[in-house]
């Protein structure tokens, strides 16, 4: 679904964030991607989000080249994907529902659409009963949820998390990767960027890990190793 | 969207907005008053051969066919020292003293003239060299040409350098409202940033997230335009009864509404025009999808 081929990116004058990597990624698979701070793993996801182009090397996802892509096509791209970040990215002037709703006034959704759809992200991420509250409101782990909720909410094919539990707790973080877990059962593909090394070493899953730009190990049962 | 939030900023780029239409439109005034003023002065423009005491009415038809052969000007009025009298009488009537010291002088002071009307400026000249260079030239007094002829070239003078200090200075306005409305522009994205995150993210379309910018220009300009229109319209409104004492046939309010569309269409084009492209320039250059 999701292929890299020999990919780089320079930033100019001379750095380089990624160098030669190459791998894919199948439907409904749960990767995780690690490596240190500045390894990569947040270019990486930015070249598949199209707001960055590859200096070299080709993307594909579903088919199609990312780094071809003219301004156009973007866009529908990116309906393809939801996208959750360290920083949450909630708009503060708008409650957690609000936050969501916004999203599907975006994307051109109807009121019925809104008024069906809203309810159910809620309640699959557990905010139910906190939706009407403001994100200064909410907990660090509650607004992570809310925009788990948000990437949610038009049914993405995958689902990038970079770094969505550096700011929580041990708690809270093994909430996020439940939620994700769950979500990746049912049937969306996860792309995971972290470098918590407890995370990686219980889910079990495939990690393939970066180390200055470089793909240095994929494996399918990977562990945290650096 | 953004436009309650920045009501300082939107008002300056208003201002400047209407600073500028006001010019380009004082401009286009300013050519159509001027080639009014410029036709009125030049309808009354004419020569006038002021003859000496002793040349007799004779003579003067004479000379007045001999023009008509050689210049074809549009007409030729002969007035005689009576009628010379009786104008000045009639137009200085309310005038005592005026007409005092006509009684004093006791005798007609006025001279028998010929006032000729050419059917183009350019024939003036042609007019004044045959009057100078024949033999009636000793039973000429005077010829009343060139005292009008540089308040025409005066005018043209003024309008034309008129024209170029508000064109120099329109280029500059339009420049600097350019400025502005970038900025304005760029401060809303800046203001917005986080929701114009957000909406990337999930695939708004480009149009989506920067129409709204584009929509601020818009109004920026229609609003300026109207505002502007209205100075305009209350500014003729109002002085168009003081110009038209001061030159009379120019009627200002009549040129404005006369002129209504193409007035409209100036303002709102340079508005309208100002505030699309400098915002669509921003959009492109500061919002990257």
């Amino acid at each position: 679904m999701i292929r890299f081929e020999n990919v780089s990116k320079i930033y100019l004058p001379d750095t380089v964030a990624l160098k030669n990597i190459s791998f894919g990624v199948e439907k409904k698979e749960f990767v995780s991607i690690v490596g240190k701070s500045g390894a990569g793993k947040t270019t990486l996801l930015k070249l598949l989000l199209a707001s960055e182009k590859p200096s070299r090397g080709k993307i594909f996802f579903g088919g199609r080249d990312i780094s071809e892509m003219g301004p156009e096509e973007i866009p529908e791209h990116r309906k393809r994907i939801g996208a959750v970040f360290q920083d949450y990215k909630l708009l503060d002037s708008k409650n957690a529902y609000e936050n969501i709703v916004y999203i599907m006034e975006v994307l051109g959704k109807s009121d019925e659409e809104i008024v069906r759809d809203v309810p159910k992200v809620l309640d699959i991420v557990g905010l139910t009963e906190r939706a009407d509250h403001f994100p200064a409101e909410l907990s660090a782990g509650e607004r992570q949820r809310a925009a788990i909720a948000r990437a949610l909410i038009h049914r993405p094919e995958v689902i990038l998390a970079d770094e969505p539990t550096g700011n929580l707790d041990p708690y809270n973080t093994s909430e996020i990767i439940r939620l994700l877990l769950k979500i990746n059962e049912l049937g969306t593909t996860i792309i995971l960027a972290t470098h918590n090394k407890e995370i990686i070493n219980s889910l079990g899953r495939r990690v393939i890990t970066l180390d200055q730009g470089k793909l240095v190990r994929d494996e399918k049962e990977g562990r945290f190793i650096l | 969207m953004s436009l309650s939030r920045d009501g300082g900023v939107i008002a300056t780029t208003i201002f400047v907005l209407v600073l500028t239409i006001a010019l380009i439109t004082s401009i286009f005034l300013l050519k159509g008053i001027s080639h009014f003023v410029i036709a009125a002065i030049e309808e009354k423009v004419d020569i006038s051969v002021y003859f000496k005491e002793t040349v007799s009415e004779d003579e003067i038809m004479e000379m007045k066919d001999e023009i008509y052969q050689v210049s074809e000007p549009e007409n030729i009025q002969y007035v005689s020292k009576e009628e010379a009298l009786e104008a000045f009488i009639k137009r200085h009537k309310e005038e005592p003293i005026l007409m005092q010291s006509l009684e004093e002088i006791g005798v007609n002071p006025f001279l028998a003239s010929l006032n000729i009307k050419a059917s183009d400026p350019a024939q003036y000249e042609q007019i004044a060299q045959f009057l100078e260079g024949n033999d009636f030239e000793e039973s000429i007094e005077k010829v009343d040409y060139y005292q009008r002829k540089p308040v025409i070239e005066r005018i043209f003078s003024l309008t034309d350098s008129f024209k170029k200090i508000g064109i120099a200075l329109s280029v500059l306005l339009v420049f600097f409202s350019f400025l502005v409305v970038l900025n304005t522009t760029r401060l809303a994205i800046y203001n917005l940033r986080e929701e114009i995150q957000v909406q990337r993210l999930v695939g708004a379309s480009n149009w989506f997230i920067r129409g709204p910018f584009l929509v601020q220009g818009v109004v920026a300009g229609v609003a300026a335009a109207l505002i502007t229109f209205a100075i305009f319209a209350l500014g003729c409104w109002i002085f168009s009864p003081n110009i038209n004492a001061l030159f009379r046939d120019l009627n200002i309010w009549e040129y404005f509404t006369d002129n209504l569309l193409g007035i409209i269409l100036i303002q709102l084009g340079t508005g309208i025009g100002l505030g699309v492209i400098s915002s669509f320039i921003t959009v492109r250059k500061y919002l990257k999808i």
